[in-house]
């Protein structure tokens, strides 16, 4: 069944629109969760806020889940759905960079749209500094188009990678993700923060 | 003031379980998922390939992306959730009464120190988004979510960089 898209259930203009009110949720839950504001973003680097871990790996374990079920189920074939490439040495430098800019600036991308919607200044600014930065990989690309594109590993499953079935690599998940809020609980009430 | 204490913002568990839910519906729909960066390169390509044409026919970032898509760079799946992204954010504002205009900072910085890093901070982490070929959202949320090898590094990769960098910026947040 499942996705609707690639399986030609319904057309692409339809699967825009749908984008549309996917993102809508998206924003909505974001902002809801408290992804608009930099300083409880931030407050996950020194412990008086955790709320970036709860949401992030709640969110990531269920759509882990989800995912597997629906397949289980027959109603997703995830052989049809999109898994980012790995291209390591590009991976481990973007995501030191993107880390830089996390503690900098107190958004990632998508938080800064929650919490420019809402009108926060530094958020708009912040989206500014992506454009800015998005152009100067466009424009330097020759620059670093070597690096960008080695140690491409195709689009390895972690499951495919180790060699570990699906559900082990959920449950191992799910194990670290549990640890992470029993950390994140102790943390808040070890650098308690209240005026922020 | 204690701001965030007061203001009523959703259970993070049960926040994080409706997240979750939006990117099983994305993938269920379209076979993709969440993501932010890419919508900003879309917009980037389209500007250029409008304001400078010949520029976008030269330079190989533009000329790649133009061979790897058809169409008009804006009609993307991404570019659309974006612009949801800004509506369901102003919905949920509205809800639990959020919106005002402000530059929000910790009182030990000005608003000036903190407009300059959210700039820097900005250009790095576009800058990083593509080197990690999406951001938080698209690579390692989206990436988890399909038990892609490259979401777990770029997860470890941001956060482990993060946390090891917040000591020398700590003044801008404690």
């Amino acid at each position: 069944m499942g996705p609707l898209v690639v399986n030609e259930i319904i057309s692409e203009n339809t699967n825009l629109l749908l984008a549309f009110f996917v993102g809508i949720a998206f924003g909505f839950v974001l902002e809801q969760g408290g992804f608009s504001s930099s300083r409880k973003l931030a407050g996950v680097f020194y412990g008086y806020d955790t709320v970036v871990l709860k949401v992030f790996f709640t969110g990531a374990v269920t759509a882990m889940l989800g995912l597997l079920f629906l397949s289980l189920f027959g109603w997703i074939d995830l052989n049809l759905v999109y898994v980012n490439e790995t291209f390591l040495q590009s991976a481990i430098i973007g995501g030191v960079v993107m880390g830089a800019g996390f503690i900098m600036g107190g958004y990632c991308p998508g938080t800064s749209f929650c919490g420019a919607a809402i009108g926060k200044i530094d958020a708009m600014i912040f989206i500014v500094g992506l454009f800015i930065g998005v152009f100067i990989f466009a424009e330097g690309y020759p620059l670093w188009e070597g690096i960008y594109k080695a140690g491409f590993m195709g689009s390895p499953r972690i499951s495919e990678f180790f060699g570990i079935s699906e559900g082990v690599i959920a449950l191992i998940v799910i194990v670290a993700a549990v640890l992470m809020f029993w950390g994140g609980e102790w943390a808040e009430k070890k650098f308690p923060r209240e005026e922020y | 003031m204690s701001e965030n204490k007061k203001s009523n913002y959703m259970n993070p568990y049960l926040a994080g379980v409706l997240l979750g839910l939006v990117v099983i519906a994305a993938n269920f729909i379209s076979g993709r998922s969440v993501g932010a960066s890419g919508a900003i390169k879309s917009t980037i390509i389209a500007g250029v390939e409008t304001i400078a044409p010949a520029h976008a026919e030269s330079a190989t970032f533009y000329k790649e992306y133009a061979d790897g898509h058809k169409g008009n760079p804006l009609n993307n799946w991404l570019v659309y959730q974006m612009l949801g992204v800004l509506v369901g954010g102003f919905l949920s504002g509205i809800l639990s009464k959020r919106l005002t205009w402000k530059v929000e900072h910790n009182p030990k910085i000005t608003s000036r120190t903190r407009l300059m890093f959210a700039l820097g901070g900005g250009i790095l982490f576009g800058i990083g988004s593509q080197f990690g070929r999406g951001c938080t959202s698209g690579s390692a949320l989206s990436g988890m979510a399909v038990l892609s090898l490259g979401g777990f590094i770029s997860m470890m990769a941001i956060f482990g960089t993060a946390f090891a960098l917040a000591y020398f910026f700590r003044k801008l947040w404690i």
